[in-house]
């Protein structure tokens, strides 16, 4: 689960991480009292102006403004506050419609008041998969996409790994802030902020943790200006206050009403839909799908019990996608049972009344000759086969 | 022979008296597994199934001189669940649970560092060996005895290659769902390496998807190492980046665990990757006989 910018550095200085000062605001008025706040806290007239979307590169789409005083605030927040916000991330990138901003973060502007004194870091925390530990990335190139400066200068970019059992030691902290050049009271503010970052990282079960720009200010406080925040799903269950910052606006509609029903459902562009039992089966579907000449329209995992109700509900998500063309069921059958599936199949079509379009029901596994003529002798347009190459076959078909 | 389980393996299970523990002990005794007892604490001294409940795994061992665990627990109790089993010395443990947090497994890895256990799973449907031992939630019946092994990262797809290499006329050794988290306790190059050192068996049919590194891995280790013929299907060639694909741990990161990357690793190493799922069995028959 991703969380707001906002909502990162919330979480990251209720740990006592150090953040750009900010309030959220909804409205331009929103916007104009969280302005009269900070000015008074930052004694300052400039402000930063965020849009609050879950994509990244905000500033290229026009997302990102300073404002120099309350004139230029209420431009440029009533400017951003409903505007379809194009990024290179976001769905389509720069040619693509666009997100609709709802929020914005009015933030301090803590580059003042001597820009040229400030200077900007990358640090990010992750886990590794190849080594099962949690890794600190770390680099003076920040500010910056550093994927380009991984592949440009790798050896601007350094890694430190952290011993799971140990946990960070204060060494490790010690040597981040050396090798990013830094010397004292800023070296000594990275050590604190790098061990309480860690420390977040590990309490709040996240899977990433971007810091793009960690900046020195003038006066030698490291803070984060930015935050990407990942939660890791399967953890949500401890953290009751993060899991309500879920903001469904972000996801796609037809993916949060799926996770509804307990489906496991991905948008894609394609024209054929396709509804089966199991990660891995659900992807090498797709594949088929693209194989056999069409291109999948979604990733749906309908889980182990795969009965009339959940089958009716899966078709309804499918059909909601008008590129669909023709849809594929893949069922291999364990525990489950095929002719329950095929009754539940045969159940939804006769429940729905108005599919229109060639479906093809490959059910293997227990009882697939039971299923396949209980398909076959339904009189419905669907079409079955227990092989998955027959079943290739019939998408062919069926497109041609 | 065949590796991990066989008809001697004294198996217990963690969160025994659950219901998905209670179904699947169940089918795993109907199949003939040595299902000798389970572990759940507070009922202990009870029977379940016909069979003696424990309130830990070290009672357990005591009394049945277990060496397998199978573990259903809810995901919030598996770390706990995998490293109380290798704390008493269970040398095999299959953990069926599905969404054990990251941060979980990353401690449950070091602990497992220590231990003298090998950890399947989790997230995965367990192992077989046809005919002496099912430890896990795969439908028994599609197995049939034969020297092919398989590697998977997924349940019903390795239901789909089983499937095919019964109907090509072959039989497996033992089939090894290695899980689809980011993080499991055997690799595909661990599974794959134990069924290349196993006699009984013939030819190996890899099964990745897309994430993570693993499966490259383990094509360059067969490429060092291989001594039998390597079958391998790469899921997700049609999945978008930075999605998760159902399973946590597939989703592609970068440009090498895409699933055309890896197919082209797995290919320059010698293993002879099929593009469509539906080939996988057909493919290993045809690798066999030419040989």
């Amino acid at each position: 689960m991703n969380l707001h910018e906002y909502q990162g550095k919330e979480l990251l200085s209720s740990m006592g991480v150090a953040i750009q000062r900010g309030y959220v605001a909804t409205t331009v008025g929103e916007a104009e009292s969280a302005y009269q706040r900070l000015k008074e806290e930052t004694n300052t007239e400039y402000c930063v102006v965020k849009a609050q979307i879950h994509a990244g590169g905000r500033g290229k789409g026009g997302g990102v403004k300073l404002a120099k005083n309350e004139a230029d605030l209420r431009t440029y927040a009533g400017n951003i506050l409903g505007m379809m916000l194009k990024t290179p991330q976001t769905p389509g990138g720069m040619e693509g419609p666009g997100k609709l901003v709802k929020k914005v973060l009015i933030a301090e502007d803590c580059y003042a008041p001597d820009f040229d004194a400030c200077k900007e870091y990358y640090v990010s925390i992750l886990m590794d998969r190849e080594t099962r530990r949690n890794v600190i990335i770390y680099s003076t190139e920040g500010g910056m996409d550093i994927e380009a400066v991984a592949e440009n200068t790798p050896h601007l970019v350094h890694k430190e790994y952290i011993d799971p059992l140990a946990g960070i030691q204060g060494f490790q902290c010690r040597k981040i802030a050396f090798n990013l050049g830094l010397s004292g009271k800023a070296y000594a503010e990275m050590v604190k902020f790098i061990a309480q970052l860690y420390k977040a990282f590990v309490s709040s079960d996240a899977s990433l943790f971007e810091i793009n720009p960690c900046l020195k200010t003038g006066d030698d406080r490291i803070i984060a200006v930015d935050s990407k925040v990942s939660i890791d799903d399967n953890a949500l269950y401890r953290h009751a206050d993060l899991e309500a910052m879920r903001d469904t606006d972000e996801e796609d509609p037809t993916e949060v009403e799926a996770k509804e029903f307990d489906l496991n459902y991905v948008k894609l562009d394609g024209n054929v839909g396709c509804m089966v039992n199991g990660a891995g089966l659900a992807m090498a579907t797709m594949d088929i799908i693209k194989l056999s000449g069409g291109e999948p329209a979604n990733f749906l995992d309908v889980g182990g019990t795969a009965d009339a109700e959940r089958v009716e509900q899966a078709f309804r998500i499918i059909l909601k996608d008008p590129n669909v063309k023709a849809i594929l069921i893949n069922i291999f059958g364990g525990i489950v049972r095929c002719d329950r599936v095929a009754q539940g199949v045969v159940d939804a079509y006769k429940n729905m009344g108005n599919i229109n379009i060639p479906i093809i029901v490959r059910l293997q596994g227990t009882n697939a000759d039971i299923a396949k003529k209980l398909i076959d002798e339904s009189g419905l347009k669907v079409k079955s086969a227990i092989l998955l190459k027959e079943a290739a076959e019939l998408v062919t078909e069926a497109l041609a | 022979m065949s590796v991990l389980v066989n008809k001697n393996s004294k198996v217990i299970v963690q969160g025994f008296t659950g219901k998905e523990g209670t179904f699947h002990a169940t089918q795993m005794i109907e199949y003939g597994t040595q299902v000798v007892g389970g572990v759940t604490p507070g009922k202990g001294g009870t029977k379940h199934l016909d069979r003696p409940v424990f309130n830990t795994v070290v009672d357990a061992i005591a009394s049945t001189k277990a060496d397998v665990s199978i573990i259903f627990v809810p995901p919030a109790f598996g770390a706990d669940a995998i490293m109380e089993a290798a704390e008493a010395g269970i040398k095999v443990i299959v953990c069926i649970t599905e969404g054990i947090p990251v941060q979980d497994m990353v401690k449950v890895y070091a602990y497992l560092k220590t231990k003298n256990t090998r950890l399947i799973g989790p997230n995965c449907p367990g192992i077989i060996t046809p005919d002496e031992a099912k430890v896990g939630i795969m439908p028994g019946f599609i197995h049939r005895k034969g020297r092919i092994g398989i590697v998977s990262r997924s349940g019903t797809l390795t239901y789909e290659a089983v499937d095919q290499v019964t109907k090509a006329g072959l039989g497996q050794s033992t089939c090894i769902g290695i899980g689809g988290d980011p993080i499991v306790g055997t690799t595909t190059k661990e599974a794959v390496e134990l069924l290349m050192n196993d006699p009984e068996t013939d030819g190996i049919i890899m099964i990745g998807e897309i994430g993570g590194g693993m499966e490259a891995e383990a094509a360059y280790w067969v490429k060092e190492h291989g001594t039998k013929p390597v079958v391998g299907f790469i899921a997700g060639q049609t999945a978008p980046k930075g999605r998760k694909m159902g399973h946590a741990g597939a989703i592609i990161g970068g440009a090498d665990d895409t699933a055309e990357a890896k197919m082209k690793i797995m290919a320059s190493c010698g293993i002879h990757v099929v593009e469509s799922p539906a080939n996988i069995g057909e493919t290993m028959l045809k690798v066999l006989t030419k040989k």
